[in-house]
């Protein structure tokens, strides 16, 4: 919102301040400014009112005309011009030579053969208005050659104010809201409004007008006629113009002057189509033309202004086309009205339609504002069209009145809450000037809202200590730390663990960590063929790209895998983030967290890199909780798992993750050389799971004996197959074993283990060794593994 | 038998200066010192002198003997001496201003500033929260003072899910459930409520170098007797400090946000033209970074903290703009791209 430095000061006299200091400091104890402040008028002077006495034709142009005008000094000065709407006797905007408007300065020269002293100016050339369709028409009565400026508000300071920043205050969206803040920041009285006093109308006839709706609050209305003005005055218009507003005709201009002045929006019918003013919502949707022309699609929730059944306007948001002051309009309904601000909320969104007015009834505005506003109105109506006649008596129906809200509270209160010293008389200063009315007896404040405060802004306590310390200043805080007690803190495990978890990824494997979104990339992932599984999807998506919710990483991973390849021959990636694992019987996400990790490799076989893969996450489970990881077979169900070499990951018997090569399909498309495997962790399930510790087991001070066994192994004879031949034996004694070979041929896969035994309390004898060692080659005998021969 | 002592001695002299490495040597120590060597050799030619002559000679090899093995130990110390030089002069001056050839992981930059973030507040006694990315509109905003049809949710384009669920537009989502988490050790205890909260937000808006509808804020909150305005800058102002590693100014300005009251926006002095203006700070000279307040008594009322005996603070801290800032990175969209060149700079920033 756009705010004028002249339309404020119509309400406090700010002479002698720096106003731009006191925008800067409103910024920081009101609501945002943006950063750019305009300074109107600055760049231009020399530009005076000129009469045209004479106007010739240019005998070789068919738009040019040749001028005399009167500039106020003893010569006429000849001028060319080509604007459409010269005549003789006209008032204009006249840059006399020498003038700047903008960068340009006017000199004389010589123009399509003819001397030309200076230039007639358009509205817009001088910028007061965008209307550049021909030369200014003065209409006011003011003498040739008076400067532009001295006669019209050109030079003003305008700042914008983040419309985010008011979201909370209903009476600042008008200058006179704006002017009560910089009348207490500046420590200057606040002016009353200058008003029409509509007792006198007391007499004449009411409006038919009733509420038949909870959802308007109050609505006052008032008959006006013989309204002959059309063209709204020029400061009235460069006001407007300069907060972002065009100038339409003097009646719509007033109302949205009303509007920026007060807050308050206003609408003005034809009283003739609009006799019986009904407020209310209909049972069944229907089709509505707004006055800009649009046919609408009214449902049963948006409240309308209706003449009995007729709707003529949509409450709180537009006019209707029908009702609308025409040329021919003699007397006109002016409303003034509130309305439950989450209905006109709602009707805006379901419309799809903003307007000035539905922006500021969002907001809660104060019932106590819409008869003011009339008396407002008509006082100005009578300033600038002196014919107007009122002919109806102020109607105004009160339904729903807010609470008055009073709070009362202790200096301590104030004291606690701010943590620094501010005096009662700075307190009850401040809330003054802000409308409040504040009092105090001992140490105790009562303070009454007003009402323009007291719609849902300022209900509590606690918002009138914002009122106290924005004009205090933050900036003049004294800044303290807290006095309370220190207690140790823990750390939460899945956190503390994660930590580790990157740590050990980044530190000892060189892994990068990368991040991405939590939905699935349907685009890149189509490109490798992996298609988006079925999934929670958004409700309301802009990019059919980022629609559904991954349920694995894996899929991200390997489209960053892909647009990774030129980055090295081999790398890693890793991501610890969110999935959801579709939705439980209430309809509630199942939300994991995940670790996930990919490895990438030109140069490494696949093997190799499968394994490395798998060590990483052993040794992180080693280190993080000194447990050791079993893999089962798992079954392929993604299309980028390889349906021989994927393993469910298994801790404390439990299966907490998977691990697997990419399918050849995927990995193809990936990189035709490359390999990638990838596994994917529950990093809540691991967390859960208790540090095993270190258990210290004390060297023997006796030798070892060691023992090896060479095996033939038929294919798809695992380890962990073969490893309870002897760890089921529970022999204390048997301390390790290590695979210290491996021989494969075409036919032939052998390993050899080699088997550690020691005792700490004697020298084993290799009778006793032997014996266990039969039962071990028994056992793998039993299960179909023979020795080596 | 005198000279056989003179020219066992010229013999050894001869020798010694031939003599190239310590094998040899060993040799010569052998062949003079050794049990068959030459000077033992000369005792034993002792049988046919007299008892005096015995005595004399026996002086004489002793004194020889002794000679013998000061040339050897003096040849060997030499030759050792030798060896050595040899052993420098074989290397060659390696030229270690070759560049390295480094393979390092990396962190995300979120990781690196969200750690440094932690460390601060941990030292301060406060605890470091998890919590999910899709949460309930009570969460996100119900608990938090922002009923339906709250214009205030006009401010977030929140990214709804089917389900009627949301993707958290704001770390604000775990309030509610961290004052219920502590609000108990608190009433009972006086263990004050401090924790916060670094997590992932969404906001359904268009991107570009400044916008993203992934981010990371940071959430604090604590809650105890007493917390106020002049607490809330204290802390904002040390941790701000303590990340950047330097004295920041800050300043508060008046921000509405239905959970907080009164509510801030704070600005820090911008980091890269120090306050004078320049285009990333929109030549005001100021970076909004971080809104934050105290707790709004019906925030605190939802979690069950009774807000006429607590008061409390809470501030969002932008993680993703903290880290623009602070390593200089100016598309925003760089941190979710994936992209190592991008990301694998970010070795480590302790």
């Amino acid at each position: 919102m756009f705010l004028s430095m002249n339309w404020i000061s119509d309400f406090v006299d700010l002479d002698g301040l720096d106003k731009v200091e006191l925008i800067q400091k409103f910024s920081l104890s009101t609501a945002e400014v943006e950063n750019e402040i305009f300074y109107k008028g600055s760049n231009l002077s020399g530009v005076v009112v000129a009469e045209i006495k004479s106007v010739l034709d240019h005998p070789e142009s068919k738009k040019l005309h040749l001028l005399k005008v009167d500039i106020g000094e003893d010569d006429l000065v000849d001028v060319v011009c080509g604007a459409p709407n010269v005549k003789v006797g006209l008032k204009t905007a006249f840059a006399k030579v020498g003038a700047k408007i903008g960068d340009i300065t006017i000199s004389s020269r010589k123009l399509a053969g003819y001397d030309s002293n200076g230039m007639c100016c358009s509205e817009a050339e001088i910028g007061i208005s965008d209307d550049n369709s021909g030369i200014m028409e003065i209409t006011d009565d003011v003498k040739n050659g008076t400067d532009l400026k001295d006669i019209y508000e050109i030079d003003d300071i305008v700042f914008e104010v983040d419309n985010k920043s008011l979201t909370n205050r209903p009476d600042l969206w008008g200058h006179y809201g704006i002017a009560r803040e910089f009348a207490s920041l500046a420590g200057r009285p606040l002016k009353a409004l200058d008003t029409d006093n509509l007792k006198e109308y007391d007499g004449l006839k009411k409006i038919d007008m009733k509420i038949e709706d909870p959802l308007c609050y109050r609505y006052s209305c008032l008959q006006v006629e013989n309204i002959t003005r059309n063209v709204s005055p020029v400061n009235m218009r460069i006001r407007l113009y300069y907060c972002g507003m065009r100038a339409i005709n003097f009646l719509a201009d007033l109302t949205n002057y009303l509007m920026l002045e007060m807050g308050q929006p206003m609408h003005a019918f034809d009283s003739r189509k609009v006799g019986k003013i009904r407020i209310k919502r209909f049972k069944k949707p229907f089709t509505f033309k707004t006055l800009d022309g649009v046919e609408r699609n009214i449902d049963e929730n948006t409240l309308m202004i209706c003449n009995d059944n007729t709707p003529v306007a949509i409450a709180g948001i537009m006019g209707g086309l029908d009702s609308e002051i025409v040329d021919d309009t003699t007397t006109l309904t002016l409303e003034s009205a509130t309305f439950d601000a989450a209905s006109i909320r709602k009707s805006t969104v379901r419309l799809a339609h903003r307007t000035d007015a539905s922006m500021r009834y969002e907001k809660s505005l104060d019932p106590e504002m819409t008869d003011v506003a009339i008396a407002r109105f008509v006082k100005l109506l009578k300033e600038y069209d002196g014919g107007i006649k009122v002919v109806s008596s102020l109607t105004d129906e009160y339904a729903y009145k807010y609470d008055d809200v009073t709070l009362s509270f202790d200096k301590a209160f104030v004291d606690k809450y701010t943590g620094i010293e501010i005096s009662d008389d700075e307190i009850i200063k401040t809330l003054t000037s802000l409308g409040f009315k504040a009092k105090l007896d001992g140490t105790q404040f009562t303070v009454d809202v007003p009402s323009w405060r007291a719609t849902k802004d300022v209900t509590i306590k606690a918002d009138i200590i914002e009122e106290i310390t924005r004009i205090y200043g933050y900036d003049n805080f004294e800044v303290n730390t807290t006095r309370s007690p220190l207690y140790p803190v823990r750390m939460d495990s899945v956190k503390s663990d994660e930590e580790k978890i990157k740590d050990i990824l980044v530190k000892k494997y060189n892994l990068h960590e990368l991040h991405s979104y939590v939905w699935a990339y349907n685009d890149e992932q189509k490109a490798l063929g992996i298609p988006v599984e079925e999934n929670i999807k958004l409700a309301n998506a802009t990019n059919p790209n980022i629609e559904t919710i991954r349920r694995s990483i894996i899929p991200t991973q390997l489209c960053q895998v892909k647009s990774n390849i030129g980055y090295a021959q081999s790398f890693g990636i890793f991501e610890i983030g969110r999935v959801v694992e579709g939705v439980d019987e209430n309809n509630l996400c199942i939300e994991k967290k995940k670790l996930a990790v990919t490895l990438y490799s030109k140069n490494e076989n696949i093997k190799t890199l499968y394994f490395k893969l798998r060590d990483i996450l052993a040794s992180v489970t080693d280190d993080i909780k000194h447990k050791t990881l079993t893999f089962n077979t798992a079954k392929a169900e993604h299309s980028y798992e390889h349906p021989v070499n994927l393993n469910e990951i298994i801790l404390d018997g439990g299966v907490i993750g998977k691990i697997g090569i990419v399918h050849p399909v995927v990995s193809k498309k990936i990189d035709k050389k490359g390999n990638v495997v990838f596994a994917e962790i529950d990093i809540e399930k691991f967390a859960k799971s208790e540090n095993a510790g270190i258990s210290y087991s004390e060297p023997s001070k006796f030798p070892p004996m060691t023992y090896d066994l060479s095996l033939e192994l038929k294919s798809g004879t695992f380890f962990s197959k073969l490893s309870k031949c002897w760890e089921n034996l529970g022999e204390d004694i048997l301390k390790d074993t290590k695979i210290v070979d491996t021989y494969d041929t075409d036919t032939i896969h052998s390993i050899t283990i080699r088997f550690e035994f020691s005792s700490n309390e004697r020298t084993l004898s290799s009778d006793e060794v032997q014996n266990i060692m039969d039962k071990v080659i028994e056992n793998l005998k039993n299960i179909g593994v023979n020795l080596r021969t | 038998m005198d000279d056989k002592i003179i020219s066992l001695k010229q013999n050894l002299e001869t020798e010694l200066s031939k003599i190239q490495n310590l094998i040899d040597l060993d040799k010569i120590r052998v062949s003079y010192l050794g049990k068959k060597g030459s000077v033992t050799g000369l005792l034993k030619g002792m049988k046919d002198l007299s008892n005096e002559e015995k005595k004399e000679f026996g002086k004489k090899v002793n004194e020889l003997k002794g000679s013998v093995a000061q040339a050897i130990e003096a040849k060997t110390k030499e030759l050792k001496e030798k060896e050595i030089q040899a052993e420098i002069d074989a290397m060659p001056q390696f030229d270690i201003t070759t560049p390295s050839d480094l393979t390092r992981g990396s962190y995300h930059p979120i990781t690196l500033v969200q750690r440094q973030c932690e460390t601060i507040f941990k030292s301060m006694g406060f605890t470091v929260e998890d919590y999910s990315e899709v949460v309930t509109d009570y969460e996100c905003f119900e608990s938090l003072n922002i009923p339906k049809h709250h214009p205030a949710r006009d401010m977030q384009d929140t990214y709804y899910l089917e389900n009627g669920q949301l993707l958290k537009s704001q770390t604000s989502a775990a309030q509610n459930a961290i004052i219920k988490k502590y609000g108990k050790r608190l009433i009972e205890n006086g263990t004050p409520i401090k924790a916060i909260f670094p997590g992932r937000c969404f906001r359904n808006e268009a991107t570009d170098a400044t916008h993203e509808n992934t981010f990371f804020q940071m959430e604090g909150v604590m809650v105890d007797k007493d917390i106020s305005i002049s607490n809330l800058i204290y802390f904002m102002k040390t941790m701000l400090s303590e990340v950047f590693r330097k004295d920041i100014k800050v300043r508060l300005r008046p921000g509405f946000f239905p959970f907080v009251e009164p509510g801030f926006e704070l600005d820090i002095n911008c980091l890269i033209c120090g306050g004078s203006g320049c285009p990333s700070c929109n030549r005001s000279g100021w970076l909004e970074l971080c809104p934050c307040g105290m707790i709004h008594p019906e925030v605190l009322k939802e979690g069950g903290v009774d807000p006429e005996k607590y008061t409390g603070f809470a501030f969002g801290l932008g993680l993703t703009r903290l880290v623009m800032m602070k390593y200089g990175v100016k598309d925003i969209r760089d941190l979710n791209s994936g992209n190592l060149k991008a990301l694998s700079q970010f070795t480590d920033d302790e």
